[in-house]
């Protein structure tokens, strides 16, 4: 007789291609907070974000030298550096009450939702997959293979729209489903874990895709030195839905479908139950007759369509200019941390998606008005999922009661 | 050492886990704390071990009030504790184990080992532990890494010793050489604080007996009190501890296991090629210490096990080679041994468990999705039927008690049309009243005449619902014997050894 109080969790997880305790915990972590930490990580970056905005400021540094002759001097620099920024942010973002063309003052509105429908989308790829438990942070070459793939459809083919567009949108959606599918069979045949894999096959996705752009038989642009494809044919654009003089196509609606979709898929279809049964308790599930490593083949393969559907938005929409290496725009990475401010819920994920689209369209504006470099808001960005990564150090900052267990 | 506790009470939010506790320890006396789970008596002792700080009421060693902050005050002031999951670091040797926390230093830092080792053999030897200090701890039986706890408490001068349910772990025979050393550490002057559910454990060794309910103190009992009372005092009603059941009406051979082997993934023979055979209207249950094939056995039963050969018919049909979901369909129950990992989704509502193992077919599945009000009214039934003690079925099975997520197992287990039920453990770390409910359960369905494999190492609870008993040892069936079995002969059996006059029993 040998047992030793080690973790025989752990030693099961080996034999059944199940995901190690911890990481599974963390992660379980992550998914299971409440909103509330959400909207305090976000206020918290965003204060942090002031004093870094406040802090390069010459103005406050220049009335911080004579900070105790005049500290009204230094205090209403550092409320000009702040609110110049934030109102900047908003006039970029939602409303610019600067214009007079009523049209045109809603006209950034409509820019953040255009950025937010890819990261809606690809949000919830990744949140898709946090429910079963599973890193998937190969969002950008997912995003790559199928935009590749619907590109090539879109400049390629001659076809009538009604077929043209939606064959483009589906074949792109079946080319990123592919993609993640193989980081799913893999972890289910093999075990191996799929964040290597996914990370990896980021990798081979881009050098394929730059060895495509070098064909002129696949996507170069005939006769172009640049690693390019022709632009997409009118009849394979995603039109726009608010008139031309807004950028504003029907990805954002396809995004907020998606929503539904996956609402649907997660809280009414036998799939969704299965797919959290295997997140929460891959054992349990095992035990009660579900194919755990088929469950997360099918997750996988449906994160990768859905990924898919956010580089078909940029090459059919956003960019419909062509093909090009950086079309997915970090989107692949971005929507890992609207998955985690959305907490893995579809709602959750369309809200996080709207900030960040908000964002990226009031990141520009500040950065023209009030030469605040660009990157302040991939800081804040990045700062909101620190603190969520670490909700005892927000429940500490904003004196929440601990989560004490009994 | 004299303990006394003085109106303690803890509080987690709104649930009062210790209610205004008033409790004396005398120096040379064994005192039981009887409670159910979740009764407040691990709170309690976390209270007086300094992990958690009580609301209100204080702590009193030979006359001198205590402000512990922490373990480390506890043991200064002569309090040992015996863990129920032992603190010990594996690939340590005894020795290095028992400094832990308590280093004697040399030159320069260096640990003074021999120090610690001779300490270890000390104590070992006044107290006839048979524990060498150089010996490594993963490499111990589990009774020896208890023993190895002990020593830890006792290097550091306690004199008042805890035991959290000390005997979850053991085997009988390890429980009754735990009890040997207990009244030796009696005799040596030592207080003892006994924390358990076992009845008869209490009756055996106890001076006095406290019996905790809902957090607070219901009385003193006399330890020679009958189990019954004993009990009813533990869950406040009149307890049925006997199962009854009539004589079994035996119908056709309904499971057939020939020859099964299962090797692990390590490449061990789990179970060594073991036959038996479960007529309908039949209990088999399986004896044996934990760890000697019981979990394979089960496991190769419901699909759980890879690497499996031999043959298992159920009605004539070969369930070797078929997935689990196939098993499941051909009307096979399954109650795992361990229900916080095989049985139940901890983050879903009691009625998403209720469908675990039905995601794919009716009466809650239609065309892909989910028929959220057909499985809404199970639960309501079920959780009615079942008497699932919850705030409603959307709670969540992780806030439920141990003996409420069983209820919830087997109620999702018997609600489907039955062919074979296997029930592992089935009422492990489940309260005294759950126990009765789930062995009736149990009985009800062996009489609706479904044959019915029961796996424990509760001794006890192998006699009272046998109709036969499997002896399992390393692997292999010792035996397979009459349920009136003498206790001595199984226990006997149970070691790996077989009587020479012992036949074997056919249904």
């Amino acid at each position: 007789m040998k047992t030793p109080p080690a973790t025989p969790e752990v030693d099961r997880a080996e034999d059944s291609g199940v995901p190690p305790e911890r990481s599974r915990s963390v992660l379980r972590e992550i998914v299971s907070g409440d909103a509330l930490a959400g909207v305090l990580a976000v206020l918290l970056a965003v204060f942090v974000g002031s004093v870094m905005i406040a802090a390069t400021d010459e103005t406050v540094r220049e009335t911080a030298g004579y900070l105790t002759a005049r500290p009204s001097d230094f205090l209403t620099a550092l409320w000009d550096a702040v609110s110049g920024a934030y109102s900047a942010m908003f006039r970029g973002a939602i409303f610019n009450y600067n214009l007079a063309d009523p049209a045109q003052q809603w006209r950034p509105l409509t820019e953040t939702l255009k950025f937010a429908g890819p990261l809606i989308l690809g949000g919830l790829g990744v949140g898709l997959a946090f429910r079963a438990a599973l890193f998937n942070i190969g969002g950008r070459g997912q995003m790559l293979i199928a935009g590749g793939a619907a590109g090539y459809v879109g400049f390629q083919l001659d076809l009538p729209t009604i077929v043209h567009l939606p064959l483009a949108i589906v074949v792109g959606m079946v080319a990123g489903a592919l993609w993640g599918g193989i980081a799913g069979l893999l972890k289910a045949r093999t075990g191996a874990h799929e964040v290597i894999v996914t990370i990896m096959l980021n990798y081979v996705a881009y050098y394929l895709l730059f060895w495509a752009l070098t064909k002129d038989w696949l996507l170069k642009t005939p006769g172009s030195v640049n690693p390019k494809s022709p632009p997409m044919k009118e009849t394979a654009t995603l039109p726009r839905v608010l008139g031309e003089q807004f950028n504003l196509h029907l990805g954002f609606v396809l995004a907020l479908v998606a929503v539904g979709v996956v609402w649907w898929l997660l809280n009414r279809s036998t799939l969704g139950y299965r797919i959290r049964a295997v997140g929460e308790n891959p054992h349990a599930a095992r035990a009660s007759g579900i194919n755990v490593g088929r469950t997360y083949t099918v997750v996988m393969m449906v994160a990768g369509s859905l990924l898919g559907l956010a580089g078909v938005n940029q090459v059919l929409g956003t960019v419909s200019s062509g093909v090009s290496l950086d079309l997915d725009a970090s989107i692949g990475f971005d929507a890992i941390t609207v998955a985690l401010l959305g907490r893995s819920r579809p709602l959750g994920i369309l809200a996080a998606g709207l900030l960040f689209g908000a964002f990226k369209a009031g990141g520009f504006t500040m950065q023209a008005s009030e030469n605040i470099s660009v990157d302040l808001v991939l800081v804040v960005q990045s700062l909101i999922v620190l603190f969520l990564a670490a909700p005892p150090l927000v429940r500490a900052i904003f004196r929440l009661p601990a989560q004490e267990a009994k | 050492m004299r303990l006394v506790l003085r109106g303690i009470t803890k509080r987690f939010g709104s649930v009062v886990a210790n209610d205004s506790i008033s409790l004396t320890v005398e120096p040379g006396e064994i005192h039981c704390l009887l409670g159910e789970n979740g009764a407040g008596k691990s709170t309690l002792m976390n209270v007086l071990y300094g992990l958690y700080k009580a609301d209100e009421g204080e702590i009193e060693l030979d006359g001198e009030v205590q402000h512990f902050t922490g373990p480390g005050d506890a043991m200064a002031a002569g309090i040992g504790m015996v863990h129920q999951h032992f603190m010990l670091i594996p690939v340590f040797t005894v020795a290095e184990n028992v400094m832990l926390g308590n280093e004697t230093t040399g030159f320069a830092g260096t640990l003074d080992l021999e120090a610690a080792s001779a300490r270890v053999t000390e104590i070992s030897e006044r107290f006839g532990f048979h524990v060498r200090p150089d010996a490594v701890v993963e490499d111990l039986p589990v009774g020896v890494q208890q023993r190895v706890e002990i020593i830890k408490a006792l290097s550091r001068d306690a004199e008042l010793l805890v035991f959290d349910e000390p005997t979850a772990v053991l085997t009988p025979q390890e429980t009754d050489e735990l009890m040997d050393i207990m009244r030796q550490l009696r005799e040596a002057g030592k207080a003892i604080v006994f924390i358990t559910h076992k009845l008869r454990e209490v009756r055996e060794v106890a001076d006095r007996i406290t019996v905790i309910r809902h957090g607070k103190v219901v009385g003193e009992a006399d330890p020679k009190a009958s189990n019954a009372e004993l009990a009813s005092m533990m869950v406040g009603r009149p307890v049925e501890l006997v199962v009854h059941k009539d004589a079994p009406t035996l119908g056709e051979d309904a499971l057939v296991v020939r020859d099964l082997r299962v090797v692990d993934v390590a490449g061990h023979t789990q179970v060594d090629g073991i036959s038996f055979t479960i007529r309908a209207g039949e209990v088999l249950a399986v004896a044996g210490v934990q760890g000697n094939g019981q979990t394979e056995l089960t496991e190769a039963l419901l699909g759980l096990q890879d690497d499996v050969s031999g043959s298992i018919t159920l009605d004539g049909v070969e369930l070797v080679g078929r997935t689990t979901r196939k098993i499941l369909d051909a009307g096979v129950g399954f109650i795992p041994e361990d229900r916080q990992v095989d049985g139940l989704v901890p983050g879903f509502t009691i009625a998403e468990n209720l469908m675990l193992n039905r995601s794919f077919r009716s009466p809650f599945v239609k065309n892909g999705s989910l028929r959220l009000g057909a499985l809404r009214a199970f639960a309501e039934k079920k959780l009615k039927e079942y008497d699932v003690r919850a705030r409603d079925i959307d709670s969540l099975a992780a806030n439920l008690s141990g003996g409420n997520q069983q209820k919830v197992v087997v109620a999702r287990e018997l609600s489907r049309d039955l062919r074979l039920l296997v029930a592992a453990q089935p009422t492990r770390g489940v309260d005294v009243g759950s126990i009765e409910f789930i062995h009736k359960q149990i009985v009800a369905t062996r009489d609706s005449r479904i044959p019915v494999l029961v796996v424990s190492t509760e001794l006890d609870e192998v006699v009272a619902l046998a109709d036969r008993i499997m002896v399992l040892y390393r692997g292999r069936v010792v035996g397979i014997v009459p349920a009136d079995t003498p206790r001595e002969t199984l226990g006997l059996m149970m070691t790996g050894e077989r009587p020479k006059d012992l036949k074997d029993v056919v249904a």
